[in-house]
């Protein structure tokens, strides 16, 4: 969740204070996502020193301790349109830790890993229930929280599939990861074995 | 408060001998009135039998099966079609509606067909509809509703009268994501006016309408969400 640019988007709509990003910010988030006022201050303040944001109030306002307005610049402008117009960097994907985990559970002596992929699909599902009673708590047409919520649910729900998925694949096939040590044969290149089984794409 | 659906150490065998298919092995289960439980589980698990059992469509092989408080084993068959008639509401994954039936006549049927006057039946049909917001449809044939407009009728019927059991298999069919979140609230409503119901999907996103989702494999239950802490803990433990 980019705290920075939700700001910018904000301020894009004119100048505004910091309590009031706060507030905005919450209220456009269905308030999922809390939001203290310092974390605005920080970020406004980083926001300024890249010359994004500047201060929108005059001096007087400012030194009789009435709230500092920001509004955005022309640099802040292009980098609001920039970040909303270009799809996340996927290049690189995060390791995924419930990935190596059920990867790693295979391996395990003594570990079951339809056990390990059931204690994770439920605490998944768990999470989803209660982002699931926020939606059914509110009114239908708040589609504000609607919005928020489904991202959620649909973000948990893809590593739900993916469990229920892996488990059917794992009942189907053993899953054989050679070892990772290299043979005692000075021929054998010692890459790892799962890179080697990917062959040259490598 | 007891049960409306009770299944104690409930199997179900299909075939004999080497072929014979488990799809049910000591399943336990207790939905009280109010609870809606979802039953996930991959296909082949045994989600649908442990719906038609609980329906009293099919007979358990072993273990009893009590439907507000009666075991439906001890029943006869003409009783069994009576319970259904009249406590136990179906919603099916193709809404199963008649045709040549209006929307006010399919929710109406299942009251005509068990004695009760077709006047009386009618304004129960429409009290459901409205309840369901579909009441400016009641007098349209089922080839003229949306899918979403169908699946509402059929929920209708499913609930309409004094139906104390709700019994939904896969209720959302092909029916796009918000029209599936429509059902889905619709069937926590009408949990939420005291009906205890069971939907069977293999969709987490739809199960997580549910009040508790147990899950099954090979016919077994092998394990039960807890009752969620309320969503303000979403708020403070962070992301999920």
């Amino acid at each position: 969740m980019s705290v920075r640019h939700a700001i910018l988007a904000l301020l894009s709509e004119g100048p505004k204070y910091g309590l009031q990003l706060r507030q905005e910010f919450e209220a456009r988030t269905g308030e999922v996502w809390p939001l203290n006022v310092g974390q605005v201050y920080a970020t406004l303040q980083r926001l300024e020193r890249d010359g994004l944001v500047e201060s929108a109030d005059d001096h007087d306002r400012a030194r009789d301790g009435i709230q500092k307005g920001y509004r955005i610049t022309e640099p802040g402008h292009r980098e609001l349109l920039d970040w909303l117009n270009n799809p996340l960097d996927d290049a690189q994907p995060p390791r995924d830790e419930l990935l190596i985990k059920v990867l790693v559970a295979v391996e395990v002596p003594g570990v079951e890993v339809h056990d390990v992929i059931q204690v994770h699909r439920r605490h998944l599902v768990e999470t989803m229930q209660r982002y699931t009673s926020l939606k059914a708590d509110a009114a239908e047409d708040d589609v504000a929280l609607a919005l928020v919520v489904d991202a959620e649910l649909f973000r948990i729900e893809g590593a739900v599939r993916w469990l229920d998925t892996a488990e059917v694949r794992l009942r189907r096939h053993q899953l054989r990861i050679p070892p990772v040590v290299a043979e005692p044969d000075a021929d054998k290149p010692s890459v790892p074995a799962l890179r080697r089984r990917r062959g040259a794409r490598l | 408060m007891s049960a409306v659906l009770e299944m104690h150490a409930v199997s179900k065998v299909y075939g004999d001998g080497p072929a014979a298919v488990h799809a049910l092995r000591d399943v336990d289960l207790a939905v009280e009135p109010g609870e809606l439980v979802a039953v996930m589980g991959p296909s082949g698990s045994g989600k649908s039998s442990m719906l038609t059992i609980a329906g009293t469509l099919e007979e358990a092989t072993a273990g009893t099966v009590l439907v507000g408080g009666s075991d439906v084993g001890r029943m006869s068959a003409r009783d069994r079609a009576k319970l259904r008639r009249r406590s136990i509401g179906f919603v099916f994954q193709d809404f199963n509606l008649l045709a040549g039936l209006t929307a006010a006549e399919n929710v109406a049927m299942p009251l005509e067909l068990d004695g009760m006057r077709a006047r009386d039946a009618r304004k129960l049909a429409l009290d459901a509809l409205e309840r369901l917001g579909a009441a400016t449809r009641s007098e349209h044939f089922p080839d003229d509703l949306s899918g979403g407009e169908r699946q509402r009728v059929a929920i209708a019927r499913a609930v309409v009268g004094e139906r104390t059991l709700l019994l939904a298999d896969e209720p959302t069919g092909a029916l796009d994501s918000v029209n599936s979140e429509s059902v889905m609230r619709l069937l926590r409503n009408a949990c939420g006016r005291g009906a205890a119901g069971v939907v069977v999907t293999h969709e987490a996103n739809l199960a997580s309408w549910a009040d508790r989702i147990v899950f099954l494999r090979d016919g077994q239950l092998v394990d039960q969400t807890s009752t969620p802490p309320g969503p303000e803990a979403l708020l403070t433990s962070g992301s999920a």
